[in-house]
């Protein structure tokens, strides 16, 4: 902008009457000489250029300004201490068409707030914020802010800030200089009216960018506080000119507008109808839920237990899955957590003619045991008449129990036949199945086919059922009298 | 639409789609992760938000933001997680926002460890924030229930205007059972009141301060009439042979799955027990445990944790009742077996006492 007019009315951005307020409507809540008055007045005047009052929703932070929203005639979100720029990431972001700015003080943004300034920066969230930089904690009173000059004495630095103990003041607009995604980075100072008037026409580009879309814009405002300063509002401007601006200069930091490409907005939403499909609950064309076989008082408790990497729980899903397609209720609860990591891995599948009560399985009446240390595990604690299969040449002597139908197989080594030790699990389902018939194949093809989505394994797992079927029926099982299924 | 096998946490992310949540905001945890990865997967398709949050912190304050603009929000997290959140939570009840946050609880103190507990109870149930306010909390002990309890939170979160929890652990989280879902529903217009950037909505204001004592009194007694509105409407327990029952007992989640199992093998030996689960916590079943307690002889409560549900239900009784306890905590879960003894131990004298009129 060539030139700008500095008006004396109230800009239409602010309320003309402050009902918000209590008491002493006409008049702010500032000291005089504050320069979060002034901000306010150059935001008010950028909304009215752009022309954006009725877009912009405005965000009050915790600080002084904390009643930004007295005085704003915009639509007003006040936040807690610190958190203005994440609110003002889910505002904006929900609603890509309004003008989001964020309004903070050094206390609010610099300290508490550091880590919402620094990520809303680093995504480059297409936001305006306004940082007002007045070295002090002034609503509490004048405790020591994070942009204390070093030496000042604050009521928390009563020796004056030492660099050794408080550290150094933090250079906000530096420190965002140094992440990729913000477009527009410039520090202004309220000095004199000179400078004034230059911080104008930064905060107006800063909510341009905005208006254009462009992305992440932050202004920095070295603000006089006069009365926590101690000093006449003259003095206090003073003070912002060779003091402040000695410690932040006062300078654009960048300025990537040019290059800056404009946000896209969200995607566009899908009809109401498509939701289903997206969310994979569609229904496979024609299949509809078929009862459980009636006569059959099925209630398998079953236990699969291995090392990570076995399918263990990929077993169990295979057979909840399948129970499920056969009309059965069924659960699977995994062991979850370090276990994945650092070796075991054990799964609780339940195939039920009648309600669950509990998915939670502690006798089991089969156990699927992928290596020695699950069969040495969980046997102890298999149902009498219950079933145990185990990947292993030959039970351990000590592990035989005669009140169970046990059988031991490689299936590893079968597996590697068919050229995958992975496939160990599915080989060990053919045998379970052969053995029990205790759901028909169709359905256990059909749970595969809706859970391995890649041909070549999908054939394969095919190849090894088969092949741990065939396993048992070259090597018929004993039947017990007493056993389980009974059918 | 037909049954699906589903992990209890995408359970979660799948019913708030279809009541039509459009934006989710977290942190990823154990046991709670699979939340934020179906969001991701899942709102972007749908035209709605996801963002991973640097802290819990941001996550809930993004909450409010998503709120506050009228939109329909869900976050999910564990124990320590939660904990960063209350402050966001007490404002999101200060200020009035409706958003639903799922607590896969684990184990803690401090980091604890990832198996399932209970022990979030009273960070969630009593409000782990400042200030006078309550969140409203679903426990769900199933996977379909943790897709009907998320169905029902939008819609109590707003008509009560109040942070909604649906407060699982991590074996309901992790396990999968077969789910019905709910037909999708249109994404709700914004409320009146939401801050959106428009013209009509220019005079909006959301805030939780109230500066004046009489006009914050004023403010805190119309939360407290809600949440009393809340308790005479919202109550939500599931009873379970307590028709003849002498011993109840009462537990939540997936203690309430093995308290079935329990009553299942005690009426198998003939001993008259059944079954009360709170599926609200917050507003609490009292008055039907008051009504329980009127015809029958003892309660026991089991819990994944010392003992924080417990005091509600000795509350709701005033001394009217005994009541036993019972808990395993760390991650270990008792088997039905382990609870069963505790009850006949307990209550030997009036069980046995019935077994005699019973049998003979
Ligand atoms: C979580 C939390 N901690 C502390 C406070 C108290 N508090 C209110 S304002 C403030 C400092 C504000 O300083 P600054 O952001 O610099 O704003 P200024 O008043 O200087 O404009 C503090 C510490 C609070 N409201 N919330
Ligand atoms: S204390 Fe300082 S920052 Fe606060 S209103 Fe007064 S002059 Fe402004
Ligand atoms: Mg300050």
């Amino acid at each position: 902008m060539a030139s700008f007019t500095v008006t004396h009315e109230k800009s239409p951005s602010l309320f003309n009457r402050f009902e918000r307020k209590s008491e002493l409507q006409h008049q702010t809540h500032y000291c005089p000489g504050c320069g979060h008055g002034i901000v306010h007045k150059l935001l008010a005047q950028a909304l009215d250029d752009l022309g954006v009052q009725d877009r912009t929703v405005l965000i009050s932070p915790v600080g002084c300004s904390v009643f930004a929203y007295y005085y704003f005639d915009v639509g007003n979100v006040q936040v807690a201490h610190g958190r203005a720029p994440a609110v003002a990431t889910a505002v904006k972001r929900s609603r890509p068409d309004s003008i989001v700015i964020s309004y903070q003080g050094d206390g609010d943004l610099a300290a508490i707030g550091t880590a919402e300034i620094v990520h809303a920066a680093n995504r480059g969230e297409p936001i305006t914020v306004i940082f007002v930089n007045n070295g002090i904690y002034g609503m509490t009173g004048g405790q020591m802010a994070p942009t204390t000059p070093l030496g000042k004495k604050t009521t928390t630095s009563p020796f004056g800030r030492n660099a050794h103990t408080e550290g150094y003041p933090v250079h906000v607009c530096e420190l965002l200089n140094s992440l990729e995604a913000p477009v527009f980075i410039e520090r202004v100072a309220l000095g004199n009216n000179k400078q004034i008037m230059g911080a104008a026409k930064v905060l107006r580009r800063a909510v341009e960018n905005q208006v254009k879309g462009l992305g992440f814009s932050f202004v920095e405002v070295l603000s006089p506080c006069p009365t926590i300063w101690k000093f006449q509002p003259v003095e206090a401007q003073r003070f912002v000119r060779d003091e402040m601006a000695k410690v932040f200069p006062v300078v654009n930091l960048r300025d990537r507008t040019k290059e800056a490409q404009p946000w896209a907005g969200p995607p566009p939403a899908p009809p109401v109808e498509d939701i289903p499909r997206i969310l994979g609950l569609e229904d496979e064309a024609g299949q509809e839920s078929v009862e459980a076989p009636a006569g059959r008082a099925l209630d398998l408790r079953i236990k699969v237990a291995g090392f990570g990497g076995q399918g263990v729980l990929m077993l169990g899903e295979v057979l909840a899955e399948a129970g499920l397609e056969s009309g059965y209720e069924v659960s699977w609860l995994p062991s979850y957590g370090p276990e994945m990591r650092s070796g075991t891995s054990n799964c609780s599948v339940r195939l039920s003619a009648s309600p669950i009560a509990s998915p939670l399985i502690s006798r089991p009446n089969v156990l699927l045991a992928f290596n020695e240390p699950s069969l040495r595990k969980f046997l102890p604690v298999v149902e009498s008449g219950g079933m145990v299969l185990y990947n292993g040449a030959a039970l351990p002597e000590d592990c035989v129990r005669k009140d169970l139908r046990m059988i031991a197989m490689h299936f590893s080594s079968l597996a590697d036949k068919l050229g995958d030790q992975k496939v160990a699990n599915m080989v060990m389902l053919g045998a379970l199945l052969e053995a029990t018939g205790m759901l028909e194949p169709e359905q256990v093809t059909g749970a595969l086919h809706s859970l391995v989505k890649n041909k070549k394994y999908f054939d394969l797992d095919l190849k090894a059922l088969e092949l741990g079927g065939e396993e048992v029926r070259r090597e018929p099982l004993p039947v017990g009298e007493d056993y389980l299924w009974g059918v | 639409m037909k049954p699906q096998l589903t992990k209890g946490n995408e359970a979660i992310v799948k019913a708030a789609v279809l009541a039509g949540c459009r934006a989710y905001y977290g942190y990823p945890i154990t046991p709670a992760s699979e939340i934020a990865e179906a969001a991701a997967l899942y709102l972007p398709q749908v035209g709605g938000v996801f963002i991973q949050a640097e802290s819990e912190t941001a996550s809930v304050n993004m909450l409010y933001g998503g709120a506050a603009a009228g939109v329909r929000v869900l976050s999910g997290s564990s124990g320590p997680g939660i904990s960063l959140m209350q402050e966001g939570i007490s404002y999101l009840a200060g200020a009035e926002l409706p958003c639903v946050i799922a607590d896969i609880m684990r184990g803690g103190p401090g980091l604890g460890n990832i198996a399932p507990e209970q022990s979030d109870y009273n960070q969630i149930v009593k409000g782990g924030g400042h200030g006078n306010y309550r969140t409203l909390v679903l426990a769900p002990a199933s996977v379909q229930e943790m897709a009907d309890l998320t169905t029902l939170a939008f819609d109590l979160a707003d008509r009560y205007r109040n942070p909604v929890v649906v407060l699982a652990d991590g074996n309901i989280g992790q396990m999968m059972e077969p789910v019905r879902f709910a037909d999708p529903i249109a994404v709700p217009p914004p409320p009146e009141w939401a801050v959106l950037g428009t013209a009509r909505s220019r005079r909006n204001l959301v805030s939780s301060i109230y500066l004046e004592p009489d006009v914050l009194e004023r403010h805190v007694r119309k939360l407290e009439a809600k949440y009393q509105a809340a308790e005479r409407a919202e109550v939500r327990a599931e009873c379970w042979r307590t028709e003849d029952a002498d011993i109840v007992l009462i537990g939540y989640g997936i203690m309430g799955r093995t308290l079935k199992a329990v009553v299942e093998q005690a009426r198998k030996r003939g001993l008259k027990v059944g079954l009360l689960r709170p599926i609200t916590l917050y507003p609490f079943p009292a008055p039907q445990i008051r009504e329980l307690a009127k015809r029958v002889k003892g309660f026991l409560v089991a819990e994944l944790s010392t003992g924080q549900m417990v005091d509600d239900v000795r509350l709701a009784l005033e001394g009217r009742s005994p009541v036993e306890f019972f808990s395993r905590v760390g991650g270990n879960i008792p088997s039905a077996e382990e609870v069963l003894e505790v009850v006949e131990r307990k209550f030997e004298s009036c069980l046995r006492l019935e077994e005699v009129l019973v049998h003979g």
